[in-house]
């Protein structure tokens, strides 16, 4: 392996989250509306979106401090790094040092730490409504993800991504409770993380439930761009998380001949549209439950992971 | 694939139900769990049954089945429909609180017998482990309900566990075995008899209205 192609891989995998994101978004707009008897917006209609947001004026309130303005930088800053870290295609042995899970849910916390600020810097009741409710729902939902790596670092004995991929991808696939576990708790922590339905709407603002869109309500033009870029990038980070840590066949090892890269592609995009099609699917399932049940709905992933956790420590089986 | 990894798989699966019957708080759905949780502990036997050659165990795995996955959950439904209780929502202590005393409980089961068992064979050891989970759940279950239908359910859910620790041992006599399954079948009609009796006499499910009671007509 050379020194270029690592840094190739890397950069191309940084711009290939990038591009893929809003067309993800996309798909589970387009998979909705067609479960709704919609024809719904082309699957492209989330790049006119922020392409049209980019060139919009950008309107300020007199009350915001510098913290407003700054932040939507900072947390597309912070989640595409954590994209560009969770391997997607190919392992990228130039990010791998850094890859660990760890650091991406830092970043996360991060990009929430500065929405939930500039949530609050405009001083309107929503910003405040919405940043409160954040942090609530992160209170369960982070200690949750940690007791699901704590899990995945006993099986693989590493929180670094790409060794627990190919722990993962060493196993043959049948019974793993602990595995069908954290699987399922990392699901209901993608759907709490990314404020999908059955724990928020991303496509209303009208409601008082809302919790994301409270936090933006006061952002326009050009910052809601961003805002809205990164949001589709998290959406396409714990697609990704899941597909590299649950399902990582398919995964291009390093330093193999452009035919493997072309090939993972290939299989990336497909978990990508599946997963996009499952996630619409169960949007269009259920209803929206009240915002002081979703820390119960978090704490069920907590109890998942735990009991992973617990069962991997009864017998070495996983 | 390997007979360790679907004995694990189906243990773990009977602590995660006995998790989910703490979880529900209306009355058909938390039968529902049971009876999947009654269902998960017949397919474990039957395993048991297989891999320890024991034909015997496959008698008690179509006792369980018969009884606990069709036949109280079928009573449990139609006393609660007589009832008129099937739409109630329990109040219960609170899920967090509740989940959380759980995973306690479970947490407290491995350390004890990780300690009180070092010599034993794993498939045995992870079986007790799972065993002692699902007892004290359906304890803390019976504890934290106030509806006696959902501390009969309790109830029964000790039961599995119990069974589970039973067929985990090699040599269980199978009279013990059908005794027991007996029992609970037993112990079903006197608590149906009972919930009919204090439905009749204060007009509720709830059993804290009988600590008031002292006797009196």
């Amino acid at each position: 392996m050379v020194v270029s192609e690592t840094l190739i891989l890397a950069i191309l995998q940084a711009v290939l989250v990038m591009a893929l994101a809003p067309l993800l978004t996309g798909i589970v707009r387009k998979t909705k509306a067609g479960l709704q008897r919609r024809r719904g917006a082309s699957i492209f209609q989330p790049y006119r979106d922020i392409a049209r947001l980019m060139r919009k004026e950008t309107i300020i309130s007199h009350d915001a401090s510098w913290i407003f303005t700054a932040a939507p930088t900072f947390i597309l800053a912070a989640t595409w790094v954590a994209a560009t870290l969770v391997p997607t295609f190919a392992q990228t042995p130039g990010l791998a040092p850094i890859a660990d899970l760890i650091v991406i849910v830092g970043l996360l916390a991060a990009a929430r730490f500065a929405l939930a600020l500039a949530g609050l810097d405009i001083g309107t009741a929503f910003g405040g409504l919405g940043a409160s409710r954040e942090m609530l729902f992160a209170t369960v939902a982070e200690p949750a993800m940690l007791m699901i790596i704590f899990g995945l670092s006993l099986i693989a004995g590493t929180t670094r991504l790409a060794e627990i991929a190919a722990t993962v991808q060493a196993t043959v696939p049948g019974l793993h409770i602990s595995l069908m576990l954290a699987f399922v708790g990392l699901a209901m922590l993608a759907v709490v993380e990314n404020g999908r339905i059955p724990v928020d709407n991303p496509a209303t603002h009208l409601e008082l439930t809302m919790v994301h869109e409270a936090m933006i309500l006061e952002y326009s033009g050009r910052h809601l761009g961003l805002i809205e870029l990164a949001q589709a990038l998290k959406l396409l980070l714990y697609v990704s998380l899941i597909a590299v840590v649950f399902i990582p066949w398919g995964l291009a090892p390093a330093g193999s001949t452009l035919l493997a890269y072309g090939l993972g592609f290939g299989v990336y995009l497909i978990k990508l549209v599946v997963a996009a099609k499952l996630l619409a699917f169960f949007e269009i399932a259920g209803a929206k439950m009240r915002v002081f049940r979703v820390p119960q709905f978090a704490g069920v992933a907590l109890m998942l992971a735990l009991l992973a956790v617990l069962l991997l420590f009864v017998s070495r089986s996983f | 694939m390997d007979t360790l990894t679907v004995a694990h798989f189906l243990a773990g699966s009977l602590v995660l139900l006995s998790f989910s019957l703490l979880y529900q708080d209306r009355l058909p759905p938390l039968i529902n769990t049971f009876a999947a949780q009654s269902l998960v502990l017949a397919l474990a036997i039957g395993w048991q049954a297989e891999t320890q050659h024991a034909p015997h165990l496959l008698i008690t795995a179509a006792i369980e089945f018969g009884f606990k996955t069709v036949l109280i959950p079928l009573v449990l439904t139609w006393i609660i429909r007589n009832l008129k209780i099937h739409r109630t929502v329990e109040i219960v202590v609170g899920v967090g609180p509740t989940i959380l005393a759980g995973m306690a409980l479970v947490g407290l089961a491995m350390a004890l017998m990780m300690r009180a068992t070092p010599g034993i064979g794993v498939l045995a050891r992870q079986d007790l482990v799972f065993a002692l989970s699902v007892v004290l759940l359906g304890m803390l279950m019976m504890v934290t309900r106030r509806n006696a239908v959902s501390q009969v359910i309790g109830f029964m859910s000790i039961e599995n566990g119990l069974v589970l620790a039973a067929t985990g041992a090699k040599g269980m006599p199978f009279v013990v075995e059908t005794s027991v399954a007996f029992s609970v079948l037993i112990a079903l009609i006197v608590t149906g008899i009972f919930l009919f009796r204090i439905r009749e006499r204060f007009d509720s499910m709830d059993v804290a209205v009988i600590d008031q009671f002292r006797g009196e007509r």
